[in-house]
């Protein structure tokens, strides 16, 4: 056993602090006492040798020489077993997301690359710097992923980003170029040192909806610094995401996290199930649309279960979902096959009828007290039919949203007669997060990272469905006016 | 006398005649009711006639359907001709082309109506074996649709039937409850190769 890993840092609402690591077996292990200062968790030893870890009134039971736990009733893997140093109990870092996290109140997420332990809704962007040489200048961009906003503070021999988030999770700079000196991220600043020789710089902050940028361009020694026209126009940064907005005409939203059970779905090389990432991936959208949007989300399965196509629809309609997403993870004949999916349904010439006689069957029921009530009918099992156009523009939205992330092929965006879809009574979409039959899709899938990514996407495509007005639907075709002929 | 010989002559010879007639008129009905018996060694079996079918596999990329020519055995009617079809299609693509129905899936049953629906029952492979996906099933689904419109006049959509039932999907996505119409969108557009 060695000590010497950097600590880990715990960011929450409470602020940040360190908490150690000690590696054992060239594994990174916390002590559970460490823990138990940010999460109210709670150690008793059994006698059998093994030890039972209480959180919130539910527990885990571990033994020293098996690398699996039982979280709640439900098996977690572990890169090693728990184990015991004289009084403490130490554990590997990734028992703290999977085994403390599913019984915590609060997001537990641990961005390994960053070293940054995130706790509850604190806002930890994630900032990637990318330096290029250009001519005998340089420049250097700066996206901040979701877009914060950002305060740039510039000198003569650097340039101080002050980003509005909790932390940052950095990822390593790419790139090197003569002008630049450094690029050090403390706390939620990033500051981007100039080389004694370079000439000046001059920085453009710009705001899209799923990213920040910052571009510096740097001047060779004695020249004006040159802005690249294919910068965007500089833009005032928006605020922070708000939390517990209020979303007119959403206030339920479903998550559908595909198979379950016996039905794994789509399996990768790698062993990945499809019905695992669904899940994990639904139930963090939940967290974040919850506490970011305000709104009650439905999971259709909160556990791997088997859950039949229909039961999904009834569960969605039952709640009186305003909006439905389905999650799932592709498959194709060919590995080569790669990038994310949006479908929305497709009528053939039975549902297209079925919409039309939707709105000329409407009824008007005298209720009590007077008055009367239209009562529109419509087939059970072609519900979607009056949605189609809400789910289309829900699509395009989240088309949208994963279009503009980092390594993201365009989205396509897709009709077709998707099952889980007809019934539903709401405007819905299935989102194919990646393809499980390419390797690095498979990969991406299993981590953290991605996921967040994926998730985030959803959640920016709801929040706009929810707050954008819907645009006018397209006006009658008028007939053509009458041809004016001498006569 | 001399008179009763002259008619007794007529009557002889009025039933030679008769019983001539008879004989060439059983003859020719025996001929033409019985199998010909060859005469001379039988010549070798004429080639079967085939057509030429638009079959639909997965594209190289595995992106999309391809259209691809293929010689299936000629049949009589519709139906026969759709069995034909879907048998070939089942069969593994050729080279480059990648299979989009699970290997071991079978035909079970083809029924078309007079309203142009077809009704095609596929054995359980199609759904037991299937990888998952939205993409490869709504591939395996359009295989077999696109196929059926493209190749039988008359037909229009198509339904699927997974093991002789009703089923809700070949692999929990697509909606298989109702005859399906033809997707081009699915189909990369360029022309079909032959292949023999």
């Amino acid at each position: 056993m060695a000590q010497g890993p950097a600590p880990i840092s715990v960011v929450s609402a409470a602020g940040r602090r360190a908490l150690p690591v000690t590696l054992v077996n060239g594994q990174e292990y916390v002590a559970l006492d460490d823990v138990a200062a940010f999460l109210p968790l709670a150690v008793r030893e059994d006698r059998q040798g093994g030890v039972v870890i209480t959180l919130r009134g539910r527990s885990i039971v571990a033994s020293r020489d098996r690398a699996l736990v039982s979280v709640d009733g439900r098996v977690v893997a572990l890169p090693g077993p728990l184990t015991r140093t004289g009084n403490r109990w130490l554990a590997p870092v990734d028992f703290v997301p999977r085994a403390l996290g599913p019984l915590a109140d609060q997001r537990v997420e641990y961005r390994r690359g960053s070293r940054l332990l995130v706790l509850g809704m604190v806002r930890v962007p994630r900032v990637t710097t990318r330096v290029e040489s250009a001519g005998a200048g340089a420049r250097v961009t700066v996206e901040i992923v979701p877009p914060a906003g950002v305060m740039t503070v510039s000198e003569t021999d650097r340039v101080a980003i002050r980003i509005d988030a909790d932390a940052l999770d950095v990822a390593p700079v790419s790139g090197t170029a003569p002008a630049v000196a450094l690029v050090r991220a403390d706390q939620a600043v990033l500051t981007v040192t100039l080389a004694p020789a370079a000439g000046d710089a001059k920085v453009t902050a710009t705001t899209q909806d799923t990213a920040a940028r910052v571009v510096i361009d740097i001047a060779p020694p004695g020249q004006e610094p040159e802005v690249s026209t294919a910068a965007p126009a500089p833009a005032p940064a928006p605020p922070p995401p708000p939390l517990a907005v209020a979303t007119p005409g959403v206030r339920t939203v479903v998550i559908d996290p595909g198979h379950g059970g016996a039905d794994g779905g789509v399996k990768g090389a790698g062993g990945t199930l499809e019905k695992q990432v669904t899940l994990d991936v639904a139930k963090r959208l939940k967290s974040l649309l919850e506490a970011r949007l305000g709104v009650h989300v439905v999971l259709t399965r909160d556990d791997d279960r088997a859950v039949t196509l229909d039961e999904r629809t009834a569960t969605a309609n039952n709640a009186k979902g305003h909006v439905f997403v389905s999650l799932h993870m592709n498959g194709a004949p060919s590995p080569a096959q790669t990038g994310p999916a949006v479908f929305f349904m497709r009528l053939d010439r039975e549902g297209e009828d079925t919409r039309r006689e939707a709105g000329a069957q409407a009824q008007a029921l005298p209720v009590l007290g007077g008055g009367t009530r239209v009562i529109e009918t419509i087939r059970w099992d072609l519900a979607q039919a009056r949605h189609i156009e809400e789910s289309r523009r829900l699509a395009a939205l989240l088309a949208g949203a994963l279009e503009g992330r980092e390594g993201s092929a365009p989205a396509p965006m897709q009709p077709a007669p998707l099952r889980v879809l007809a019934g539903l009574d709401m405007p819905a979409v299935l989102f194919e997060m990646g393809y499980l039959t390419n390797p690095a899709q498979e990969k991406a899938a299993a981590n953290d990272d991605a996921r967040a990514a994926l998730v985030q996407a959803v959640y920016e495509a709801v929040n706009r469905f929810a707050t954008e007005p819907a645009p006018p639907p397209p006006a009658p075709a008028r007939p053509p006016a009458p041809a004016r002929g001498r006569r | 006398m001399r008179r009763t010989a002259l008619f007794g002559l007529a009557g002889f010879t009025a039933l030679a005649l008769l019983g001539w007639g008879v004989n060439v008129g059983l003859q020719y009905l025996g001929r033409t009711s019985s199998p010909e018996v060859p005469v001379a060694p039988a010549p070798a079996p004429a080639p079967t006639a085939r057509i030429t079918a638009t079959l639909f596999y997965g594209a190289p990329d595995g992106m999309s359907l391809a259209p691809v020519r293929v010689d299936v055995p000629l049949a009589e009617g519709p139906v026969a001709q759709g069995r034909q079809i879907l048998r070939a299609l089942l069969q593994p693509p050729p080279a480059p082309y990648l299979a989009v129905i699970p290997p071991g899936t079978t035909l079970r049953a083809l029924y078309l109506t007079t309203g142009g629906d077809a009704f095609v029952d596929l054995s359980a492979e199609v759904s037991a074996k299937h990888p998952g996906g939205t993409h490869a099933e709504l591939l395996t689904v359009y295989a077999v649709v696109n196929a059926m419109t493209t190749n039988l006049q008359g037909v229009q959509r198509v339904q699927l039937l997974i093991d002789g039932r009703e089923a809700d999907s070949v692999a929990g996505h697509v909606d298989v409850r109702r005859p399906l119409e033809r997707d081009p969108s699915l189909v990369r557009q360029e022309p079909a190769p032959a292949v023999k």
